[in-house]
């Protein structure tokens, strides 16, 4: 069978199932709309939690990236999962005995201010709608490759889907198609690279096969290989990198942080019954996620060795179709400058014929690895989960922060459960469109800012959150002060160096040489210092906003996730 | 449960969390970016060990820590009886 037809029939059956899970999950309260009633299994809960954390971004392009950033790459990789110590440790036991639905709410109660509330639900949604923008986009190009249709077209499907779970099911339907997800994400990122890494190093485990040597006779490390043939070519050496320690160090905190902090990942601690429970499901979410996040790098070695043995030096006619097959997607482009109908692949950008895009490391590794036809099929199916598993959860967040933060909590809290349901509903069904709005014509700035969603995460929400539950002193004043401040900063940066506002500037100009994805570090440290100094010079907070500090620092009598 | 107890319990807890924090700023920060070079001129299979650490060694300890935090923190509840029924 063709690729085509195996396409068809793999992400149509992993449609089907969403579509039934959907129907059998379907929310029958705003409990369970927005926390899926409170009773997700640990195991369960740690899968949903896997697949909502993993992007498009994390499936397609994080193995690319490493594979053109070398040792710099570590950021994200451990930037990624680094955050689920914070999330497990600082975060998740004291949110789910606080026992309300979202992030806003936590701030709105322990700072007493709707103040407060409503500068984190502009918070949540700043964050939510720049991640989701991308996601949306990302479906669209799985489908546009695999399935042959228009990026319009598959962005339209995407909603369709999306549409259907999330307002049908919300938090219960999400979490549920997100365990099938991450079962199909996993098992489609696993298999080829089994595959490769037995064909580079003969060691079928990926993660044991970065450290074995390389199967072409030489007996050579695979990584020394990898360093010599860069040397050679005159790229930096793969394990060293080309980033400052200091922005390394940087980037790698806000990427902690930002994790930390990102509303739709914390929300999914809300759903377990038990305090107890949300600790081990951190523990869960970070293993699933690890297993993914340790085969990346060892991927990205092996398409980059495998790259460059393939084409440097080599005849243009000669290619495999693969290489031409992305070509005519642009993502591959080849100018033989010196015309010796040769590809010199080399860093020197006067004399390098050839651009390579960081998508198709994993999108094209299998057909580079000339693996069967059903191996490219689960690819699409796997990047698909992908994507939309994090599209639903960052709906849902984006819904719940306009029908339970604004409406429910502020303009009319005298709603009626079923109303705010239907409320709840119409929120993500309007969030859905937007995002396939930006979905199909996205905007400049959504590309250069879904890195930056971490920082923003990172300069807002983490110290407030961190500080409501350790410092038994911190304020209404300390809190929004540093929230407005550490937001503005952030964005200020982002905005001066990423989209040239404000006079615009290069990377000579950047503050303490760290690039705008590391600046959420600075600008968390200034939230930090900001609210302990504002609030020690301001009035200490009620004695029953004190209460509730003591009550969330004891696991015991959490019970349901209350609505009033 | 009296005021000296639950006190006592959140000191506890506050060890705890600095010690795992400690270890996790460690593997990451220290062996993974700041000791970078030192590390780098010992090896681990066929990959420099700072290299390592930085993709792949941080990560299977931020797991580690994660589940031995839960063991010690089910054992505390327990200990000062505040582990859920």
């Amino acid at each position: 069978m063709s690729v085509l037809t195996w396409t068809y029939i793999i992400v149509g059956i992993t449609f089907a199932l969403y579509i039934g899970i959907a129907i059998w999950s379907r929310a029958g309260s705003t409990q369970e709309f927005y926390v899926a009633g409170g009773g997700v299994s640990p195991l369960a809960n740690g899968m949903a939690t896997a697949a909502d954390w993993m992007s498009a971004a994390s499936f397609i392009s994080m193995a690319g990236l490493i594979s053109f950033m070398g040792y710099d790459g570590g950021v994200y990789l451990m930037g990624w999962t680094g955050g689920y110590v914070l999330l497990a440790l600082l975060l998740a036991p004291y949110l789910r005995k606080f026992g309300k639905f979202t992030v806003p709410d936590f701030i709105g109660d322990r700072y007493y201010s709707n103040v407060a509330r409503t500068v984190a639900v502009i918070c949540a949604i700043i964050v939510s709608f720049t991640y989701v923008a991308g996601q949306m986009r990302g479906v669209g190009v799985v489908f546009s490759r695999f399935l042959e249709v228009d990026i319009n077209t598959g962005v339209y499907i995407g909603m369709a889907i999306v549409l259907f779970y999330a307002v049908l099911g919300g938090m219960k339907g999400i979490t549920y198609t997100q365990v099938a997800q991450y079962c199909v994400l996993i098992f489609a990122y696993m298999v080829p690279a089994f595959f490769i890494s037995l064909a580079m190093t003969g060691n079928v485990v990926p993660q044991l096969g970065l450290l074995g040597n390389v199967t072409d006779g030489s007996e050579m490390a695979l990584l020394d290989k990898l360093d010599q043939l860069h040397r050679e070519l005159g790229f930096a050496e793969y394990t060293s990198g080309t980033k400052s320690m200091t922005d390394i160090f940087c980037i790698t905190m806000a990427l902690m942080v930002g994790t930390a902090g990102l509303p739709h990942v914390i929300v999914r601690f809300f759903t377990v019954p038990k305090v107890r429970d949300a600790r081990i499901s951190a523990g869960y979410a970070l293993l699933f996620i690890a297993i993914l996040y340790t085969t990346a790098p060892a991927i990205a070695a092996f398409a980059r060795t495998n790259l460059i043995n393939t084409v440097s030096n080599k005849e243009y006619a000669s290619m495999p179709e693969w290489f031409t097959k992305w070509e005519t997607t642009k993502l591959i482009t080849h100018d033989d400058k010196n015309n010796d109908g040769l590809i010199q692949y080399v860093a020197d950008p006067n004399t390098n014929e050839l651009t390579i895009d960081q998508d198709i490391m994993v999108l094209a590794n299998p057909e580079i690895a000339g693996l069967p036809n059903w191996v490219i099929a689960l690819v699409a199916a796997g990047g698909l989960a992908a994507a939309l598993s994090t599209a639903a959860g960052l709906l849902l967040v984006i819904s719940t922060a306009v029908s339970r933060d604004l409406i429910k909590m502020q303009l009319k809290p005298d709603i009626s459960e079923r109303n705010e349901l239907i409320a709840a509903r119409l929120g993500a069904t309007v969030a859905v469109v937007i995002a396939g709005y930006f979905g199909i014509n996205p905007p400049d700035f959504v590309a250069a800012t879904v890195a930056l969603a971490f920082g923003l995460a990172a300069a807002s929400f983490f110290p407030a959150i961190i500080l409501g539950i350790f410092d038994k002193r911190m304020n209404r004043e300390g809190a929004i002060t540093g929230m407005v401040v550490g937001i503005s900063i952030m964005l200020f940066y982002m905005l001066k160096f990423k989209l040239g506002k404000f006079g615009g500037g290069t990377a000579e100009d950047w503050w303490f040489g760290i690039s705008p994805e590391g600046f959420g570090t600075v600008a968390m440290m200034i939230n930090l210092v900001i609210s302990m100094v504002v609030s020690r010079v301001t009035a200490a907070p009620p004695q029953e906003v004190q209460d509730i500090v003591e009550d969330i620092r004891i696991p015991s009598g959490a019970g349901d996730a209350v609505a009033h | 449960m009296s005021e000296n107890k639950l006190r006592a319990y959140w000191k506890e807890n506050l060890r705890y969390l600095a010690i795992l924090l400690v270890i996790w700023f460690i593997v990451s920060y220290g062996f993974g970016i700041l000791l970078i070079d030192q590390l780098n001129s010992m090896s681990i299979g066929g990959a420099k060990l700072g290299f390592w650490f930085a993709q792949q060694g941080s990560i299977y300890v931020f797991v580690v820590l994660i589940f031995v935090y839960v063991y010690l923190m089910n054992k505390l509840d327990q200990k000062y009886g505040l582990d859920e029924s």
